[in-house]
């Protein structure tokens, strides 16, 4: 699986951190060159915390620190912000989006670009962001088009989309990939606590779950 | 933030009457709440909305609610429990139990970033 160079986009911060942390790190491990491009600085997360560490105002401030931290934690150098504003991704002028991941492609020319599976995000954002990739992706002539590992997140995925073509076993990474999750401490503290505890059962359902990672290639139907 | 004393935020509201103010309205059950077949996801959001209101008044003993009255019409919402004053911005929210923002109301007088 030697790639020449790994571009991530997602909408938000910690949308990487469960379905794609470990598999970003095996490629910064092996030397692999990981892009994250994160659309929104999650502006619109609602978690403010309990004692209250952020306000509506203060939260992309919060989130972003985050995302660096994430960033640190898997050992991803190059993260761009895009400047999207959360929530509104549906909303903006397609082309905009579709204009803006363009560039990166042109710039980066990855090999592999890792996103949510359009029409299976479950938040809007999440749909408009694959979307706007996949559409980009469409116009490059179809030999220069880099490989697309998406990730479904709605319960029915496998119902529909079928069995994933590619899992990952990210059990060598997992200091890392939990590492990566606290560092999105105003999105995932509640659950943090459970595994930092020893109280999160090792065999649980939730343990399994970010011991693998699975992804559909996505089929350009040309 | 720190929790409503309706006196309080009462006086502060009233400094804002018949002013040009910058609005900040939201509500939201989240993105994911219709994951849950028995709910709708709902929100409303309005972010630099340009208002002025005549008068304004908070009412109930917690969580409270707020009305204002416009030149031409109402706005109110409910739900608020904490507040802060920052730099001259009024902030307003409403939190549940564990700390997740379900309702905001914020007037500045410059726009919000």
């Amino acid at each position: 699986m030697m790639e020449k160079q790994v571009l991530v986009v997602f909408p938000h911060p910690d949308d990487e951190a469960f379905g794609t942390a470990g598999l970003i790190t095996k490629f910064v491990n092996d030397g692999v060159p990981v892009t994250y491009a994160c659309a929104t600085l999650g502006e619109m997360g609602r978690n403010m915390g309990n004692p209250f560490f952020a306000t509506r105002e203060t939260l992309p401030e919060v989130r972003k620190k985050e995302l660096q931290d994430a960033c640190n934690a898997m050992g991803v150098k190059d993260l761009r912000m895009l400047g999207f504003r959360d929530k509104t991704l549906e909303f903006e002028d397609p082309e905009l989006l579709v204009s803006t991941i363009a560039k990166l492609v042109d710039e980066l020319k990855p090999s592999l670009i890792i996103t949510f599976y359009p029409e299976y995000g479950i938040h809007p954002d999440h749909d408009a962001c694959s979307a706007a990739v996949i559409e980009t992706l469409k116009r490059m002539p179809k030999e220069d088009r880099p490989t697309v590992y998406a990730l479904p997140i709605t319960p029915d995925r496998e119902a529909v989309l079928g069995k994933p073509d590619k899992t990952f076993d990210v059990t060598d990474v997992l200091e890392t990939k939990i590492k990566t999750i606290e560092a999105h401490r105003s999105q995932t503290e509640a659950m943090v606590a459970r595994l930092e505890d020893g109280s999160m059962d090792p065999n649980s359902e939730m343990m399994s779950f970010i011991k693998q990672e699975s992804f559909w290639i996505y089929p350009f139907d040309e | 933030m720190k929790p409503i004393q309706i006196e309080k935020v009462q006086e502060i509201l009233e400094t804002f009457e018949n002013k040009e103010l910058y609005l900040h309205l939201e509500t939201t059950s989240g993105a994911y709440a219709a994951q849950d077949k028995e709910k709708l996801a709902v929100g409303a959001y309005i972010r630099n909305g340009s208002i002025k209101f005549t008068n304004v008044k908070m009412a109930g003993s917690g969580p409270f609610r707020v009305g204002f009255k416009l030149n031409d019409g109402w706005m109110y919402a409910e739900g608020l429990t904490d507040y802060q004053l920052d730099g001259g911005r009024l902030l307003m929210a409403g939190h549940d139990s564990s700390g997740r923002l379900a309702v905001a109301v914020q007037l500045s007088y410059t726009p919000f970033d």
